[in-house]
């Protein structure tokens, strides 16, 4: 019988054995879907950008309405000052959406024929989100000095309730990576595993005998349907990454409100 | 109690948690419907607060749904 196991998607295997210093340094299939990942948004928006027509054509009117959505929400969440940081914003998001489509494909010609999402592995978010909080704490403190810290304190509060805001404010700060990185992973790992028990279930079904098998047309509509919800999640939680982003960044921008 | 019994029987009351997440889903995007189909207008410029409370609601359901991963598959 075909194996069934849910979880096997996210096994990471290595592509080309490569050890150094006593480390394993193979080229794995999770490093190729980041290289594909990387290039795949490059060429999109190298082929999109290179008329730079003023009609523009289909690819270039994407690339434009996807800029002009960033930076529509950069500038609404982290003010007009946060558009210096578009461009990590901008990134972080086609980074994470075409990793997350790209983990959509159910063949895909990479080691054993199945597609691979980077973002249901909790190292790669946690990377991410560490980069965030990273970037809001070097910059807040090289902006703001030691009145970045003014965060903890938000302004205009009796004196005694200080005793209880802060440390909620503090634990909330703490808890930000967190809950940033296991979004994302969560969201992503659960959904893969969804559409694979459900693919399961046909197996089972179809290897049982003739009456079952004529049934696993319920699990196989609901897959159809569960792929549709997966595209939507794929994006949302890009765009939901991007707006935290931008969220953390303003309070780096303006603390103390 | 057999402790892989205890594994299995502890991840599916794990999952139990998202059952405050999808009410808190729920109520996100049914305050916002309300809200919404009273001032259309308004509606537009708020999807960025939508999917913000729906991010920060749902972090706590995808949390109890990673300790039940944690159980079945690290523990």
């Amino acid at each position: 019988m075909a194996d069934t196991n849910p979880i096997k998607q996210f096994e990471v295997h290595p592509i080309g054995r490569f050890e150094a210093f006593g480390y394993d340094l193979s080229f794995s299939n999770s490093a190729y879907f980041m290289v594909l990942t990387v290039v795949v948004a490059l060429a999109f928006f190298l082929l999109a950008t290179s008329s730079r027509s003023i009609i523009p054509n289909r690819a270039q009117s994407v690339a434009e309405i996807m800029y002009g959505f960033i930076a529509d929400m950069v500038r609404s969440t982290a003010g007009p000052d946060g558009l210096k940081f578009f461009p990590f914003v901008f990134s972080l998001f086609i980074f994470i959406l075409v990793a997350n489509m790209l983990g959509m494909f159910p063949y895909f010609p990479a080691p054993g024929w199945h597609s691979f999402t980077i973002t249901s592995q909790i190292i790669v978010t946690v990377f991410l989100a560490c980069l965030v909080m990273l970037v809001v704490l070097g910059y807040g403190l090289f902006k703001h000095g030691i009145g970045f810290f003014k965060l903890f304190f938000p302004s205009g509060l009796p004196a005694p309730l200080y005793f209880i805001v802060t440390p909620i404010e503090i634990i909330s700060f703490l808890s930000r990576p967190v809950s940033l990185s296991l979004r994302l992973f969560g969201n992503m790992l659960a959904g893969h595993l969804l559409l694979k028990v459900f693919a399961g279930f046909i197996v089972t079904m179809t290897g049982a005998g003739f009456a079952t098998g004529v049934l696993s047309i319920f699990p196989f509509a609901m897959i159809v349907g569960l792929t549709g919800l997966e595209f939507l999640v794929a994006f949302l939680q890009a765009y939901v990454f991007a707006i935290l982003t931008c969220i953390y960044l303003s309070d780096a921008l303006h603390p103390g409100h | 109690m057999d402790a892989e019994a205890a594994k299995y029987i502890g991840a599916g009351l794990a999952t139990l948690g998202l059952l405050g997440a999808a009410f808190g889903v729920g109520n996100i995007f049914a305050s916002f419907l309300q809200g919404a189909l009273r001032n259309p207008g308004a509606a537009q410029q708020n999807f960025g607060t939508l999917v913000f409370g729906f991010a920060v609601t749902e972090a706590l359901g995808i949390f109890a749904f990673v300790i039940a991963m944690l159980l079945l598959f690290a523990v």
